[in-house]
């Protein structure tokens, strides 16, 4: 169990690191860097690399936004196994949609509740 | 010498030196530690409520979007983010706080035209190009276990 | 009375009657914190969303410029005024409730200089007697209208700079006071090439030399015949380049030049580079310097104010930031 905890931390970091370079040498927008995150998670996705790192890494791989784009591809793969060619559009939000509905549920609460603090 | 031509070379040594190593310690310990965080919740929501470790992701991101959420609404969020820059923004958190803080932000526009219009316009960019990946790789792999 | 080439000297004497300066609660914690008339406890100045709370520093200032003369606001013959926001919403709607002929300038961060530049014109062509110049704005709605929401998580550079909360008003008149408006050299649109909107230090200042060296030329001065030279906002990164720019044109500045946007926070503030925004050279200038104007303390000093004149959209499309600075020469009377 320390060992899950102990790679959780060094994997989660170090993703974070390799965006905190994609920031600050080559000068991307952070809305460029989590796009191109997501990207990567359904690329590695793609060729089953995905996995093998939440298997060794669990939330190291699981929170940051590339298990985003590993996320939509595999419901997306799912689904195709099922119902062919229109399977990837009807899976592809199926496992995401916990986390977009969270998102936008809570958004929208705390900007009923709070006010900007600037 | 400092001249037009050249002028972005000429004025390099004035400018600060990006301290890329401290920042990528910052990203490094924030970043790691709401993963931390959520290897936690995952290990919560396993041996407390039963779930298995596939399907405690789910309310594992939920929670760290609501704690996100609630951060950016106390002002705290924008904070955290401009010490760990990467850190804080890669997490599924930076996610949430980009649809809060946007939402938040155009409130005094109204509900419609304010927060739900504009609640989209930083995460919007992921999730197209998340879908959009997705898709194309979907179909890619579909072709090749169909007909190979 | 034009002098030089892109100058204007004002012989028929342009005088500071009174000025009015309003910051928020950060401005007011700065070294100058005791020099601004008045300043908000906090961000929103009790109103309900951003803009409204810009206009309330704006009005506040004119207030207060206003209540320091027995001038009436209806003698008030042209109100010039411009801020940061699209369509300078600031100022045009502020102006609603102002019953004087209005002008609305933009110039982004140069916009205090600007409108005392065009008033003392005015005023010394006879065109009008009393004027006042005012400029407007606010850090969140800079953020929120240039960056990003104010609570989202973003990483800025060092080399980025925070907006002033605050606003600033002059009056200026024909009837001798103190301080006189000597002259006015305009700037040109200058552009090196910067992309960098989180680096305007180093986008402006060779607007800032430009207007510097052009000033000297015109009056056939040096900068050791002024007391001070003052830049608006190049902050610590653009203020080292514009002393070299102008060094390399044979006018050192060393020991005269100081920049509005180190003289506003302390450098614990967590600021960055410096302050920045219309009202950086407005508070500074009409708050701090006047009053040492007043005192003796200096007799003549020229405020370059320098603007970055960039749009989220253009920059977006991959266009350099241009810029441009103003530059005025505020004096005492007796010297």
């Amino acid at each position: 169990m320390f060992m899950d905890f102990f790679w959780a931390f060094v994997v989660g970091g170090a993703i974070c690191v390799i965006g905190q370079i994609l920031l600050d040498v080559f000068k991307l927008t952070p809305a460029h860097v989590m796009s191109s995150f997501v990207v990567a998670g359904a690329v590695l996705d793609g060729f089953n690399v995905y996995d093998k790192l939440i298997e060794f890494a669990g939330a190291g791989a699981t929170v940051p936004i590339t298990s985003f784009g590993h996320s939509l591809l595999h419901g997306a793969m799912t689904q195709a196994e099922e119902h062919g060619f229109i399977g990837v559009a009807v899976g592809i939000f199926q496992l995401t949609s916990a986390g977009i509905a969270s998102a936008i549920l809570f958004g929208f609460i705390v900007a009923l509740i709070f006010k900007p603090k600037g | 010498m400092i001249t037009k031509e050249n002028y972005k070379n000429d004025i390099k040594n004035y400018q600060p030196k990006p301290k890329l190593l401290k920042n990528c310690i910052k990203a490094f310990v924030v970043g790691g530690l709401i993963c931390l965080i959520g290897q936690g919740l995952t290990v919560f929501y396993t041996e407390v409520f039963g779930f298995s470790e596939k399907a405690a992701g789910n309310p594992v991101v939920t929670t760290l979007i609501l704690l996100s959420a609630l951060l950016t609404g106390f002002g705290v969020y924008d904070k955290i983010g401009q010490f760990a820059g990467a850190g804080s923004a890669v997490p599924v958190t930076g996610f949430a706080n980009s649809i809060t803080s946007a939402a938040l932000e155009h409130k005094s526009e109204g509900l419609v035209l304010g927060v739900a219009s504009n609640m989209f316009k930083l995460a919007g960019s992921v999730i197209v190009f998340g879908t959009v990946s997705a898709y194309i790789v979907g179909m890619i792999r579909y072709l090749i276990e169909q007909f190979l | 009375m034009k002098i030089g080439k892109q100058s204007w000297q004002f012989n028929q004497g342009v005088y500071v009657q009174a000025a009015g300066t309003v910051t928020g609660p950060r401005e007011k914690q700065g070294p100058l914190g005791e020099f601004y008339d008045y300043s908000f406890d906090e961000l929103h100045c009790n109103e309900k969303n951003w803009e409204s709370a810009e206009r309330a520093l704006l009005q506040k200032s004119i207030d207060i410029c206003l209540g320091k003369t027995n001038i009436r606001q209806d003698a008030i013959d042209l109100f010039i005024s411009g801020d940061l926001l699209n369509q300078n919403v600031s100022s045009n709607y502020v102006a609603r409730d102002i019953p004087s002929p209005f002008l609305c300038v933009f110039g982004a961060c140069s916009t205090s200089m600007e409108t005392v530049a065009i008033g003392s014109s005015l005023i010394d062509s006879g065109n009008c007697k009393n004027v006042i110049a005012s400029t407007s704005s606010h850090y969140s709605t800079a953020e929120r209208q240039f960056r990003y929401p104010t609570e989202y998580g973003g990483q800025k550079p060092d080399t980025a700079t925070a907006t002033v909360t605050g606003a600033g008003t002059l009056l200026l008149n024909n009837e001798p006071s103190d301080i006189q408006v000597e002259g006015a050299t305009i700037g040109k649109v200058i552009d090196y090439g910067v992309t960098d909107p989180l680096d305007l230090g180093s986008a402006m200042a060779p607007a800032a030399a430009d207007t510097i060296v052009q000033h000297m030329k015109d009056f056939g001065r040096k900068p050791e015949d002024y007391d001070l030279i003052l830049t608006g906002d190049l902050s610590s990164v653009g203020s080292p380049i514009v002393k070299k720019m102008t060094e390399q044109s044979g006018y050192d500045m060393e020991g005269i030049h100081r920049d509005c946007g180190l003289m506003v926070y302390h450098t614990n503030q967590q600021v960055f580079a410096g302050g920045s925004g219309c009202a950086c050279s407005a508070v500074v200038s009409y708050g701090y310097i006047l009053q040492q104007l007043k005192e003796n303390n200096l007799k003549k000093v020229l405020i370059v104010a320098t603007g970055a004149l960039l749009s989220p959209t253009l920059v977006q499309q991959k266009e350099t930031i241009p810029c441009i600075a103003h530059g005025v020469v505020l004096q005492r009377t007796d010297v």
